[in-house]
């Protein structure tokens, strides 16, 4: 089951490569993973996804707590939450493919950002899976090249990761 | 200047002109105080290039300092590592050790793992080369953090001078509470220059947002485990290492004797519980005894205290123990329910946890089964009567002898280090602790080249005691220099060498596992090793005989204040038993060379 597991930690060196040494060392696997200081500078927050059923979530996340600089930790997709990743996408558009092109990027709610008279970047923001879903509509034939951020979420409601 | 001047001119200056006298001291000073105001009586290392400054620091202490510490001289930091180990081990006080950088930090890269294995608090100062030049390849650099992230419990690398004092703090206080491990100070050199002076005013406590160990197991729980301790038919504790680290072998005996149910020990457990005591049962495992093993696996509830269920106790988990409950009790959350599901997890000190528990106990109107315990110990001295341990006597020694004769001589009292191979085993087994910390070896890890080094360890912790090194000719020469050490700070460690001309454990298992292929298992071409310890300085004997055993033990500890290296030649075919069938469950075993469960 893919999980997203979000950390508070101190934003201090070597930090990042600690939690990142972490799975490899443990055996287990990263997905996505995105990673700044929030608004008290002396925070990191980090957020990635990985796959497990319950009991190696259950061991990621211990060893992740035993982790010194790591301050608190939730699994996301234990409850509601909010998920979004922002990909930017570089598509062959010269031609008639110019108005297809445009046409599913309106439907996806993308913003074209750059244009050449070949070339369209699109911004793209939403839940992986709608990521997934535009680079399927779009065909991979028009696709030259897609950077995405990784899933960056937040729970719903009140709860918060935070001090 | 003494402690009462400064703490004179603290008040003096806080008072009349409200400002703080604060002492100005190099990076390398700080160091040094730090050590010294953490009350570090010995530190174990080396020096070289990155730690010159350091080491400066080390010399000009003053001679009278009444906190003064004590560097000690190996002859190869992985030596340095392993010494503070055994310090740690026997004292529970945390071992320091400072290496230069490159090839003396990396070669304490083995102790260190080893200490990480074993949840053994070590404090390792690493030079480093100077920070501008750090990621230029600089001669003697080693990004000493990075080899060390997945073998410690946390690393600094200094930035700033004046962060020293708090990184010592930080560095002691996480490598001694929760669950302990080594912690690495990675120091570029500039910071250490004898010239840059900042205030130091060591840190009385520490608080990180962080890092907060557990200090108290949940009530809950606990109620719960007494419960279902209550209406067991079939009991077993099983006690780990952690009761050892954790100081909890009072509140562990009192519990047992009061339930009466059996104990048994994992290897790093070993003095935890009274060997000698009459409801041990011995240790369990890879090469424990019969009737632990198949107390174990017949059980209906294993209390499991400060141990881990690790693979070289449980055999294959999947087939572990089918009809018992598990009560957990651990002071490290990742390590419930990692290999073997707990139905009672408890998290916290197992100390704090046993002593409430005990409470619990005499406030509970329940009382142990008392017919299905006296059935369930006939069954278990049943077990004990047909198989035992034991060994058969023949012509030529046997290394159980040796651990015997060791444990007579030495009247069960003794520090016993070891290396790793059959050796360690029959120490293991055939040596009865009774007190915890008397029993230092390499348990997770089983790094040959553990014993000596941390023999020495123990005999600076208490220079009067009997410490005896049991090893073998493979291992002992993996840091045989050290006897030179021991030497220059006259350590009269007893090394009892179970001379078997072989990689004997290696060749057990080609024996069981390789249709007795012995590739490179074999020790040709040893040397003489009680010339070898003569030209360190040392007295060397060598006994072939089993009659001259027991004599020969007698006068080697009877040289008090000598190191004794006794080369003792023994039965290169013994094989140690019981041994777990691989992949099998607790109760599959090898009893002897012929014949299994
Ligand atoms: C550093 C290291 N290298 C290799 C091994 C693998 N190993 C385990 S036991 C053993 C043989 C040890 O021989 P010896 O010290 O003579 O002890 P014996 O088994 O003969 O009693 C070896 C090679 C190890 N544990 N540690
Ligand atoms: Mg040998």
């Amino acid at each position: 089951m893919r999980r997203i597991i979000s950390i508070l930690m101190e934003n201090e060196p070597g930090a990042l490569s600690r939690v990142v040494g972490l799975f490899s060392q443990r055996g287990y696997n990263i997905e996505t993973l995105t990673v700044a200081p929030t608004e008290d500078a002396t925070l990191s927050r980090l957020t990635l996804t990985t796959y497990g059923d319950d009991r190696t979530i259950e061991r990621i996340t211990k060893h992740l707590n035993k982790l010194i600089e790591v301050v608190k930790l939730v699994d996301l997709s234990e409850g509601e939450h909010v998920e979004r990743e922002i990909m930017l996408i570089k598509l062959k558009a010269s031609g008639a493919q110019r108005a297809e092109v445009k046409r599913t990027v309106d439907i996806f709610r993308g913003q074209i950002v750059d244009v050449t008279s070949t070339v369209y970047v699109v911004q793209l923001t939403g839940t992986s899976d709608k990521l997934d879903a535009f680079i399927a509509a779009i065909g991979e034939a028009q696709v030259l090249e897609v950077v995405r951020s990784g899933v960056s979420g937040i729970a719903r409601g009140e709860k918060t990761l935070s001090l | 200047m003494p402690t009462w001047v400064q703490n004179a001119l603290l008040y003096i200056g806080h008072s009349l002109f409200e400002v703080k006298v604060v002492e100005k001291l190099s990076g390398a000073e700080m160091v040094v105080r730090a050590l010294q105001d953490e009350g570090v009586e010995y530190l174990f290392g080396y020096p070289g290039g990155a730690v010159l400054h350091i080491y400066d620091a080390i010399f000009q202490q003053p001679k009278d300092h009444e906190n003064k510490v004590h560097h000690i001289l190996v002859r190869h930091e992985q030596a340095a590592a392993h010494a503070a180990d055994g310090y740690a081990r026997a004292t529970g006080k945390p071992g320091v050790v400072l290496v230069t950088s490159g090839p003396g930090a990396t070669n304490a890269v083995t102790g260190i793992a080893t200490a990480y294995m074993d949840s053994i608090p070590l404090i390792v100062i690493s030079g480093q080369v100077r920070s501008d030049w750090i990621g230029d390849d600089a001669f003697q650099e080693t990004d000493m953090v990075g080899v060390c992230r997945p073998i410690v419990k946390h690393s600094f690398m200094v930035q700033r001078t004046e962060d020293i004092p708090e990184i010592m703090k930080k560095a002691f206080y996480i490598a001694t509470t929760g669950r302990p491990g080594p912690v690495l100070i990675d120091i570029p050199k500039d910071k250490t220059a004898p010239h840059l002076k900042y205030p130091y005013e060591y840190p009385k406590s520490v608080k990180m947002r962080s890092y907060m160990p557990i200090t108290k197991g949940h009530s809950g729980q606990t109620r719960k485990a007494v419960d279902e301790l209550l209406k067991a038919k079939k009991p077993v504790i099983y006690a780990g290492g952690g009761v050892v680290m954790g100081e909890a072998s009072e509140e562990l005996t009192a519990l047992a004797r009061k339930l009466g149910y059996p104990v048994t020990n994992t290897l790093m457990g070993l003095g935890g519980y009274p060997a000698t005591d009459e409801l041990s049962i011995g240790m369990l495992g890879m090469h424990g005894t019969y009737e632990a093993n198949m107390a174990m696996h017949n059980s209906d509830l294993i209390l499991a205290v400060g141990s881990r269920f690790d693979d070289r106790a449980t055999n294959d988990t999947s087939k572990f123990c089918p009809n018992a409950k598990v009560i957990h009790i651990d002071i490290d959350p990742a390590t419930i329910s990692k290999n073997v599901t707990a139905d009672i997890p408890i998290v916290g000190p197992v100390k704090q946890v046993l002593g409430e528990m005990l409470t619990m106990l005499d406030e509970h109107s329940g009382k142990p089964d008392e017919k299905a315990i006296a059935s369930w110990w006939e069954e278990i001295n049943g077990w004990r009567k047909v198989h035992g341990l034991r060994y058969e006597t023949g012509d030529m020694m046997k290394p159980q002898q040796v651990v015997q004769a060791l444990y007579k001589a030495t009247k069960g009292d003794a520090y016993v280090t070891s290396d790793v191979g059959q050796h360690q085993m029959f120490a293991a087994q055939y040596y009865l602790f009774d007190k915890p910390r008397r029993w230092i070896n390499s348990g997770g890890l089983g790094t040959m080249g553990f014993g000596l080094p941390a023999a020495m360890g123990v005999q600076f912790a208490f220079p009067e005691a009997v410490v005896a090194c049991v090893t073998g000719e493979g291992s002992i020469q993996m840091n045989i220099q050290e006897l030179s050490t021991c030497l220059q700070y006259g350590l009269p460690i007893k090394i009892i060498n179970i001379n078997n001309q072989a990689l004997g454990m290696v060749k057990q298992w080609q024996d069981m596992q390789y249709g007795g292929r012995h590739s490179q298992s074999y020790m040709d071409s040893l040397p003489d090793f009680v010339k070898l310890t003569e030209s360190y300085g040392h007295v060397g004997m060598r006994v072939d005989k089993a009659e001259d055993l027991e004599a020969a033990m007698e006068k080697a500890f009877s040289l008090k204040d000598r190191l004794v290296f006794m080369d003792i030649y023994v039965d290169p075919e013994e094989h140690v038993y019981p041994m777990h069938i691989a992949d099998g469950s607790m109760r599959d075993m090898w009893l002897n060379k012929t014949e299994r469960t």
